[in-house]
């Protein structure tokens, strides 16, 4: 009985989250609706896309006798371009992501997940299909997949760094991950190799926390990671400062190179600037994939 | 233990100080504790390594601010003390006697001098010493007592307003104690011979130590009048540096309280010890000057009290007959001008016209018949104190007043002719006067054996004669006589007022005699003893030694010879005597005196007030430490991080909770401030807060309501209504309170009654409503009208009467006779009218009172009939229909009415006469 009741309250707990995080990402993916719609080219979708002058090799069936009975020339009616993409996104759960430095921002997983679900309801919308890398939830459409992509995207992990799952990517797909990358690189490195080799291209999404690109520290300082396994003790937390920005720049340059080489892009987002602009970049950023 | 000029209770505590450096040393060798924090890119800090290897020490600035707090707690606990009391005295344990002049100089510092000995007298204490205390001024029988005993007794301790004199440093010789004693003396600072015999003796007996304070002794000699003016005289002991001081001149003002009537500035130049001001006073001013005082200087003798000297009286002068051409010296006035010149102020002209100045004496010079209105007129200024001086003459010994009958303006009867006496044709010598006998106001005054008379007019033998004499002829024939009339008196001298009759107006004499029946009163210069021989001197009022004035009338009297002369002491005390009615001051200081600074002979130790002024220092210290410590906190925070990190904002929070705490009074003022604002930007009536909510409310919507209807129909818009706490509000913005009584309602605290006390005779009104005309009558027959009697006790509320059917409430604005409010009794209350209002033929109303009534009592409750919600819908129901609203709609007309009474006043009723002004204008 406790068991079932401890993990039904559990249950409740977590999906009284769910709401919040979904009506966020609602919320931010609306934001963008507005301004940025449809395919702008023809294709074979349902959506009415423009008349223009028939050509040579055009179908008689595809004569819009309506508009043409108006004029002089036949018209051919286009219709909207849709064809379905497959976009995997991969989401940092680890404990890194669980950290603000201040109690007016966000978490860094905060932002990535309402991002990452914002994106989903966008490109979902758009008419793509959308998923979560590895095995548990493959691309699908349709508004009971925003939710079950909630519902995935609100676990936590307890591990301090996490490492890109790159299994099940559908070759010719998209891809966005979003983590902090203070990580290991080399596992980083490794999916993104597997990518390229499957045709998959995408986008980086690094979410870093302003301290952690400031360093205000001074004095004698204990530095821990959130999940407590890595401590490292500095007298003058100060005289730190440059050589960590060196090595976060380091860090940085070398996602940057990396995406180049394998044909993804790349954005440093801090969560002290708005999420909307992230959004936007992402959702240029699958736009523009398609090219 | 004394350390530079520092005395330590605790000296052995600051031995810790030595550990100080130890403290250094540790506090230097541990590194700041770390902070944790969490932060996920640690994993790129992995394999760093600080640049300096050496342990983060803590900075020397923050070790120096830590070593100083520490040092500041050290020296603090040890309980240093500034300016010690380390008097060779003391180590002494044999007696001690304990000397003070007590005189009026040591007034102005006998807070610090009694400090000064508490402290004397805690050491001996300490060192079990026995303690004999002998005031100079009131030299007593003493004994040696312990020091604790005496420390009980001094509070009761004062300084008498006179210096020790011979009689009391004789006195004091045969009162110490047996025995070898050393000698405390607290000297007031002033030098006097008498002093030199007991320092000898004291000397013989022990040690003298003397205590003087450095302050300088400041003194006022008696006021002088000098042409026109009031000289004053500001006294100093010490010259040395320029000094300003500033006298007072304090009286009545014209509603009898006390006041500043007017202050001079007098400054002494740097080594002048006396200077003088003057003060140019008109004579209604300067007759209410009750003293002048140095300002900041509470001491007899900068107090001085102005007597008769001061005093001009007015003197209206009158002569029966005119004598245009002829000489000046036969002129009836001539010598009475010239007596009466010096000391008072003459006025000449119609007898008719001087007396509404209301001089005080009129003199007549052969003046016989008087109108009927003249006598009238002259009885009623007698009756109200007046002194009318008559001289007899040719037209006065000619006429046949008082000759039957009395003369109500004449002391006796006088018989026919009058006589002669002396003359070429006569048989009898010139006559001279016979000495004053003892109940006469002239006793004492020698008579100067060339004063003559030849002609005088005669008094008709009488039972009342005999007592009205206050002198005569050798012949017993009367001279002066005298009658009072009321508050006034009328005094007749036999002769004329000049040569003619006798040579009395030449003498010296003449004024005297002036002076003693208080027409001349007190000459500008002073009286001598000869002049005051005879006389008795009762104290009136009587200085103590700060300079206050109380009452001397169970004092004995002092005989006129010692007033000029003798010292004062505890028989001749400073202050105002009376005899008779002349009034005479005597003051500490007379216009001769010096203020010479004591000089002690040089193997005395002097020792000043303010030198041993004990300071204890622990408390400043520790505080300094406390501050020290809280600076390090915030050093620390810096230090480590704190500051800056993401938990700078509780720090910069704590910072600036500290800094907001001294803020909040400000913030207080504001809201006083902002209350005042709104409450006379525009009209605001209030209501009186009872603590009864429902109450409460009604009243101000009852405000509301009648605010409302005024900014209908008047040019009066007032803005919302205030409830004011009595206790905190201030009341003088509001026009008009409404005050509803309800039986349980808190009785206002004293200083809240001083404020509407104020309130009242600075013009405002209080409406008071008991809300029982329903069931009661005005009176204490209900439970809010026993609550409202015993509210208004303390209150300052004229006699009072029913709204008479002319009162101005009437027709301020509505002409109404009915005050109704939710009920309709007539029973309204106002100031009464002034007893004399007559209805004058022709004018509808009387003209009454000239200022608003500062009260209305009524029972109607007003409050509710003119309550209105904020749609203008009247709250509460008020009779049956029609004539329910009629009543609703004169209650506020009544409302109006009143606001008009209270913002205008009796303007209406002055337009009563705007016909009868245009009448006299001719129109």
């Amino acid at each position: 009985m406790t068991t079932i009741t401890a993990l039904r309250q559990r249950s409740e707990e977590e999906a009284a989250k769910l709401p919040a995080l979904l009506a966020r990402a609602e919320h931010l993916a609306g934001t963008v609706l507005l301004g940025e719609h449809g395919r702008r080219r023809s294709g074979l979708g349902d959506d009415f896309w423009q008349y223009r002058p028939m050509q040579q090799g055009d179908a008689l069936r595809d004569i819009d006798w309506r508009r043409s009975a108006r004029s002089d020339t036949q018209f051919v009616r286009e219709r909207e371009w849709q064809i379905a993409q497959s976009v995997i996104v991969w989401v940092d759960q680890a404990a890194s992501m669980r950290f603000a430095s201040d109690a007016n921002l966000s978490t860094k997983a905060d932002r990535a997940r309402t991002l990452a679900l914002a994106s989903a309801i966008l490109l979902i919308r758009g008419g793509e299909r959308v998923g979560l890398t590895g095995f548990e939830l493959p691309p699908r459409r349709g508004q009971a997949q925003i939710t079950r992509l909630a519902q995935m995207l609100s676990v936590d992990h307890g591990d301090d760094y996490a490492e890109p799952e790159a299994r099940g990517m559908i070759p010719q797909s998209r891809a966005i991950f979003f983590s902090d990358f203070l990580g290991d690189p080399a596992p980083v490195e490794a999916a993104l190799t597997k990518a390229a080799d499957r045709g998959v291209r995408g986008a980086l999404v690094q979410i870093l926390d302003p301290s952690e690109e400031s360093f205000p520290f001074d004095g004698r300082t204990i530095f821990q990671s959130i999940g407590g396994g890595i401590v490292h003790e500095t007298l003058k937390a100060g005289d730190l400062r440059t050589q960590y920005l060196d090595r976060l720049a380091e860090r940085k340059d070398r996602l940057e190179r990396l995406s180049r080489v394998t044909g993804w892009q790349y954005l440093c987002h801090y969560t002290s600037e708005s999420a909307q602009s992230a959004l936007l970049w992402i959702y240029r950023a699958m736009d523009g994939a398609h090219g | 233990m004394t350390l530079f000029g520092i005395g330590f209770a605790t000296p052995w505590l600051l031995l810790t100080l030595l550990a100080l450096p130890i403290l250094w040393l540790i506090l230097r060798a541990v590194p700041p504790a770390p902070i944790r924090r969490m932060f996920p890119g640690v994993v790129l800090l992995l394999g760093l390594k600080d640049d300096d290897q050496v342990s983060d020490r803590t900075p020397w600035w923050l070790l120096l601010l830590r070593m100083l707090a520490v040092a500041a707690l050290i020296v603090g606990l040890a309980g240093p003390i500034l300016n010690p009391q380390t008097d060779d005295i003391t180590a002494n344990d044999g007696p001690l006697l304990v000397v003070m002049d007590g005189s009026w100089a040591s007034a102005a510092s006998w807070r610090a001098r009694t400090q000064a000995l508490d402290g004397l007298l805690v050491q001996a204490a300490r060192d079990d010493r026995r303690v004999a205390l002998l005031k100079l001024s009131t030299p007593e029988p003493t004994s040696f007592q312990t020091a604790d005993d005496l420390r009980a007794r001094l509070v009761g301790l004062s300084p008498e307003p006179w210096e020790p004199g011979e009689a009391q440093i004789t006195r004091a010789l045969e009162l110490l104690p047996e025995g070898d004693f050393d000698t405390y003396w607290m000297s007031d600072g002033l030098e006097r011979d008498s002093r030199t015999p007991l320092l000898t003796t004291l000397q013989d007996r022990g040690t003298v130590t003397v205590f003087q304070a450095g302050q300088s002794i400041l003194g006022l000699a008696p006021a002088r009048f000098e042409d026109g003016n009031i000289v004053l005289t500001a006294l100093r002991a010490q010259s040395g540096s320029d000094r300003e001081v500033t006298i007072l001149a304090q009286g009545r003002d014209p509603a009898g309280n006390p006041a500043v009537l007017a202050r001079a500035t007098a400054t002494f130049d740097a080594d002048a010890t006396a200077t003088e001001t003057a003060l140019s006073l008109p004579s209604e001013l300067r007759a209410r000057i009750t003293r002048f005082e140095i300002e900041g200087n509470r001491s007899a003798g900068a107090t001085t009290l102005p007597d008769d000297s001061l005093r001009r009286r007015e003197v209206a002068l009158m002569a029966g007959r005119e004598d245009r051409e002829g000489l000046q010296l036969l002129s009836p006035l001539h010598y009475l001008e010239k007596a009466l010149e010096p000391s008072a102020d003459l006025l000449s002209g119609a007898l008719m016209d001087m007396i509404p100045a209301n001089p005080d004496v009129i003199a007549l010079a052969d003046v016989a018949t008087m109108g009927a209105a003249e006598e009238e007129a002259l009885l009623d200024w007698l009756d109200g104190g007046g002194i009318l001086l008559r001289f007899a003459g040719q037209r006065l010994a000619a006429s046949d007043i008082s000759r039957e009958t009395e003369d109500p303006l004449m002391p006796v009867r006088l018989r026919a002719g009058g006589r002669s006496v002396g003359g070429a044709m006569s048989w009898g010598e010139p006559k001279s006067l016979a000495e004053f006998s003892e109940d006469s106001p002239f006793f004492g005054l020698s008579i100067p054996p060339d004063v003559t008379v030849t002609a005088q007019v005669m008094a008709q033998p009488d039972p009342a004669l005999a007592e009205r004499v206050i002198a005569q002829l050798t012949d017993g024939t009367p001279l002066v006589t005298r009658k009072a009339v009321g508050q006034g008196q009328i005094i007749l001298f036999h002769v004329t007022a000049n040569a003619e009759w006798s040579s009395l107006p030449l003498s010296g004499l003449f004024v005297q005699m002036l002076e003693r029946l208080a027409i001349a009163a007190g000459s500008a210069s002073q009286p001598s003893a000869e002049d005051l021989a005879g006389t008795i001197w009762q104290p009136n009022m009587v200085l103590d030694a700060f300079g206050s004035l109380n009452d001397g009338s169970t004092l004995p009297g002092v005989p006129g010879e010692n007033m000029v002369d003798a010292d004062l002491g505890p028989d001749l005390r400073p202050g105002l005597y009376q005899s008779q009615d002349r009034t005479m001051a005597r003051n500490v200081l007379s216009s001769d005196t010096t203020l010479t600074p004591a000089n002690w002979p040089s193997d005395i130790t002097v020792e000043g007030l303010t030198q041993s002024e004990e300071t204890p220092l622990a408390g400043w210290l520790l505080a300094l430490a406390i501050a020290l410590l809280l600076a390090d906190i915030f050093a620390s925070l810096f230090l480590s991080g704190r500051l800056s990190g993401p938990r700078a904002t509780t720090a910069a929070g704590i910072a600036l909770a500290l800094l907001v705490m001294p803020i909040t009074p400000a913030q207080a003022q504001s809201t006083d401030d902002q209350f005042a604002l709104a409450a006379t930007s525009e009209v605001t009536f209030a209501h009186v807060i009872t603590g009864d909510e429902t109450l409460d409310r009604t009243a101000a919507a009852g405000l509301r309501g009648l605010s409302e209807t005024l900014f209908f129909r008047t040019s009066v818009e007032p803005t919302d209504p205030v409830a004011v706490n009595l206790e905190t509000d201030e009341l003088a913005f509001f026009p008009f309170l409404y005050w509803p009584i309800t039986p349980d309602q808190p009785t206002p605290s004293a200083e809240a009654y001083a404020k509407l006390n104020t309130y009242l005779r600075s013009g405002g009104m209080i409406m008071f409503d008991t809300r029982d005309a329903d069931i009661a009558r005005f009176g204490t027959g209900s439970p809010n009208g026993r609550k409202l009697q015993q509210l208004a006790a303390p209150l300052d509320i004229p006699p009072l009467e029913p709204v008479p059917e002319d009162h101005v409430l009437t027709r301020t604005f509505y002409l109404l006779q009915d005050f109704p409010g939710r009920h309709n009794s007539r029973d309204v209350w106002v100031e009464a009218a002034p007893p004399d209002a007559e209805l004058v033929e022709g004018m509808p109303f009387r003209n009454l009172n000239d200022n608003v009534t500062p009260v209305i009592i009524g029972g109607n409750d007003w409050a509710s009939a003119w309550a209105m919600d904020e749609r203008g819908n009247a709250l509460f129901p008020i009779g049956r229909g029609y004539s329910g609203e009629r009543q609703r709609e004169i209650a506020y007309r009544f409302g109006v009415n009143l606001v008009m009474h209270v913002l205008t006043g009796n303007y209406k009723s002055d337009q009563v006469h705007v016909p009868a002004l245009l009448d006299r204008l001719g129109n």
